[in-house]
């Protein structure tokens, strides 16, 4: 993974910086190899100081009390839909990064496909204009082609210089093979990855879930995975010829984590992440009919799922993120094939990823904190990020990791609330989101 | 039957509740049915069109002694872009006891249940259920044959878009019968055999006709293949219900068929027309078990 040099997109709600420690918590940060009982000072901004327990020089005007608690470098989720511009009846900048916050994260990036599409500079200074309230550190995601329509090209360079961290046509697979080898080019000259939304669309035309028993039972179209894998072999083959940065969005299957690791295993910039809905959930779990298990990509099998949760522990998968996709009541309440795809995901990650990944498969807190983190701002090249080093940016998250509670998504700050883990008993919460030396949330 | 209750699946229905409704089925099969259900409103909801499946609901609600109104797919607000929710819940709000509703989309039913307090019937949705044509189809069944329990039932044909076929497998399943689906890969997924315990997949059709007590062939759904090409010739050849195929089913073998049938393809003439064929029985049958479904399903017997 390469690191792209300047990064942008910091938005300072409130100019009044205060000092600020965290004490006695358990200090993880894997991008230093930190793990013990560390103090942090936080100033200006920045991380001023990490010193053990009781030993920090500096003072500060205020403090946290982590003593229990867990701290790390503030959490990333690179994969958000924040839906404005065009659609903020189902969210907005302001609430989807309100609803990031409680989810203890300090950092999201956003996908361009709003309306109008993020495929051009205005629009991406539009997003990260302070008048839209944004809670949390904002980098959006712009579109690698105009309108997301896989024809012609947007300009990555006023688009990156606007403060786009990388490109995508998120939602719109790219299918066309030069076309997906200029965007390859194009974003290899500027050092920021390519995301593809790996679905073969000619493989999953009226399809609603992943194919297989529960599909037939339901008498629902089925999603192939070979129409995810087949697509990720092809750009892994392209990644190799232009020796760009290929990332793969929200991969749910077996086939393509084999074809990333091949890629891995070649040397290539090939990188991935996976939703906390598909290493949490099966296809099965769709009952009958519950939209709020309609995603895409689809829940997949028995088989796909057990393929993530080794490559989360073996470090094949480079991060977590939620596609958090927000959808009104009304637009999730019709039929199964007609409900649009998609759920929030931000408040329910941290809580997924400790219950399922940390207790019951044994993934060291540490390997959590860097897939939440410390890899994520790796892998969009955001530079001071998903790090606690002396002079990064001073975005912290505080966790509970035993701390025992219910989901329910009628409290979700998020606009909209379509969540399958309604209702759901998890272990570990974010207890204090410092955003750039701020306090954003707090439990 | 106590309460009011939807008929969504035969799925999650037990084997009592399945004969609980062919016992009322039984006794609604009379040349002078008592209108148990006077006075009470039914909507007809068809999305899909629909001669069988819609007439038998109405002369069954009818002879009940309701008020039926048919809304269909091409009149009223359906087209206008009103969401099925909304649909179900203006037609519950003019008084509607019960909505029984026939949809392109599997699990529309379902949506309508969760949002409506009055019962609703489903009288097919997209390739998930057909249940009153799975009762009625038993109840055909168990008219010829004394009991479902190891009957081997064949279901030869378009089993993937086939909602009937689905409503049959759990019921049969159930009861025990052995059920052997038969059909091309493409029509036929491997999957199909998870979906009850007891199905087993053929895909010769001479294997799975052999020592069979019930034939119940299917229609290939063209409407449903989505752009899936099939070489009708070949079909013809490997699955058409022929009278040498039907010899190696057991001497008193039904033939049987849900509608619509297209003679020459599917099934020959001779055989649809033939002594062994109870296909217009099916057709009978189905009003006294619709009968049976609505009253039921409003709680009155
Ligand atoms: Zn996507």
């Amino acid at each position: 993974m390469k690191t792209a040099g300047k990064e942008f997109g910091l938005i300072r709600v409130n100019s009044r910086l205060s000092n600020l420690t965290i004490r006695n918590g358990l200090l993880i940060d894997p991008s230093q190899k930190l793990e013990g009982k560390y103090d942090l000072l936080l100033k200006d901004g920045r991380v001023a100081e990490i010193a053990q327990a009781g030993k920090l020089k500096g003072k500060g005007d205020e403090n946290i009390d982590a003593r229990g608690m867990i701290v790390c470098p503030g959490l990333i989720d690179i994969h958000v839909h924040l839906r404005e511009p065009g659609q903020s009846h189902k969210e907005t900048i302001a609430s989807g990064t309100l609803a990031a916050a409680a989810g203890g994260f300090t950092s999201v990036c956003c996908m361009p496909n709003t309306a109008p599409v993020n495929d051009n500079a205005d629009v991406t200074r539009w997003m990260l204009d302070p008048a839209r309230g944004a809670h949390v550190n904002v980098f959006p995601i712009a579109a690698a082609t105009l309108g997301s329509k896989g024809e012609q090209m947007t300009d990555f360079a006023s688009l990156r210089k606007a403060g786009a961290v990388a490109v995508t046509d998120d939602g719109k697979p790219i299918l066309n093979d030069a076309i997906m080898r200029q965007a390859f080019l194009g974003a290899g000259k500027l050092g920021i990855p390519v995301i593809q939304h790996a679905e073969d669309t000619r493989m999953t035309a009226g399809s609603a879930m992943n194919s297989g028993p529960t599909a037939f039972r339901l008498g629902l179209r089925g999603w192939p995975s070979e129409a995810e894998s087949n697509l990720v072999e092809r750009d892994v083959r392209l990644a190799a010829e232009t020796k760009a940065h290929y990332h793969v969005a929200h991969l749910s299957t077996a086939g393509a984590l084999k074809a990333v690791r091949k890629g891995k295993h070649n040397h290539l910039n090939v990188t991935c992440e996976v939703t906390p809905h598909h290493f949490a959930l099966i296809d099965e779990n769709v009952g009958d009919y519950d939209t709020n298990f309609k995603m895409n990509p689809p829940l997949r099998s028995k088989a796909d799922r057990e393929a993530l949760l080794v490559g989360l522990a073996d470090g094949a998968i480079d991060c977590i993120a939620t596609d958090h996709a927000p959808h009104s009541f009304d637009e999730k309440n019709r039929e199964f094939d007609h409900a649009p795809f998609g759920i929030i995901g931000l408040e329910t990650a941290l809580g997924l990823c400790i219950s399922i990944l940390g207790v019951k498969h044994k993934i060291p807190l540490r390997r959590i904190v860097e897939l939440l983190s410390t890899n994520p701002a790796k892998v969009m090249g955001l530079a001071g990020r998903g790090t606690l080093a002396r002079g990064a940016y001073a975005d912290v998250t505080v966790f509970d990791a035993a701390k025992k509670w219910t989901y329910h998504a009628k409290d979700s700050h998020s606009k909209s609330k379509n969540s399958p883990f309604d209702g759901w008993q998890m272990q570990g919460r974010a207890v204090a989101t410092v955003v750039g030396g701020e306090v954003k949330f707090r439990a | 039957m106590p309460k009011p209750c939807s008929l969504l699946g035969l799925e999650h229905l037990s084997a009592d509740d399945v004969t609980r409704f062919l016992k009322l089925a039984r006794k609604m099969h009379t040349p002078h049915p008592k209108p148990l259900l006077r006075g009470k409103r039914i909507a007809l909801l068809f999305y899909e069109p629909s001669t069988r499946t819609r007439v038998s609901f109405e002369f069954a609600a009818k002879l009940l002694g309701t008020h039926t109104s048919v809304i269909s797919a091409d009149s009223s607000s359906i087209t206008k872009g009103e969401s099925i929710v909304d649909t179900g819940k203006t037609l519950q709000a003019l008084g509607a006891d019960c909505i029984v509703v026939r949809h392109p989309s599997s699990g529309a039913p379902n949506v309508l249940a969760r949002n409506l307090r009055i019962p609703i019937i489903n009288a097919g949705d997209g390739m998930h259920e057909h249940p009153s044509q799975g009762l009625l189809d038993a109840y055909t069944m168990l008219r010829h044959k004394k009991s479902l329990k190891g009957l081997r039932v064949a279901m030869v044909g378009d089993i993937q878009h086939s909602r009937v076929v689905r409503s049959n497998v759990h019921l049969l399943s159930k009861f025990g019968a052995q059920v052997i689906l038969c059909g091309p890969p493409e029509l036929l997924p491997d999957t199909a055999a998870a979906l009850a315990p007891d199905v087993k997949i053929s895909r010769h059709m001479e294997e799975a006709l052999r020592k069979a007590d019930v034939i119940m062939m299917l229609r290939v759904q063209k409407e449903r293949l989505a752009g899936l090409k099939l070489d009708a010739h070949k079909y013809v050849a490997q699955y058409q219900l022929t009278p040498e195929r039907l010899k190696l089913a057991k001497n008193d073998a039904i033939v049987m068929h849900p509608g619509p049938m297209v003679r020459g393809m599917e099934i020959q003439s001779e055989i649809a027309d033939g002594p062994q064929s109870v296909i217009e029985e099916q057709v009978q049958n189905g009003v006294y078990v619709r009968m049976a479904i609505l009253t039921a399903c409003m709680g009155v017997a």
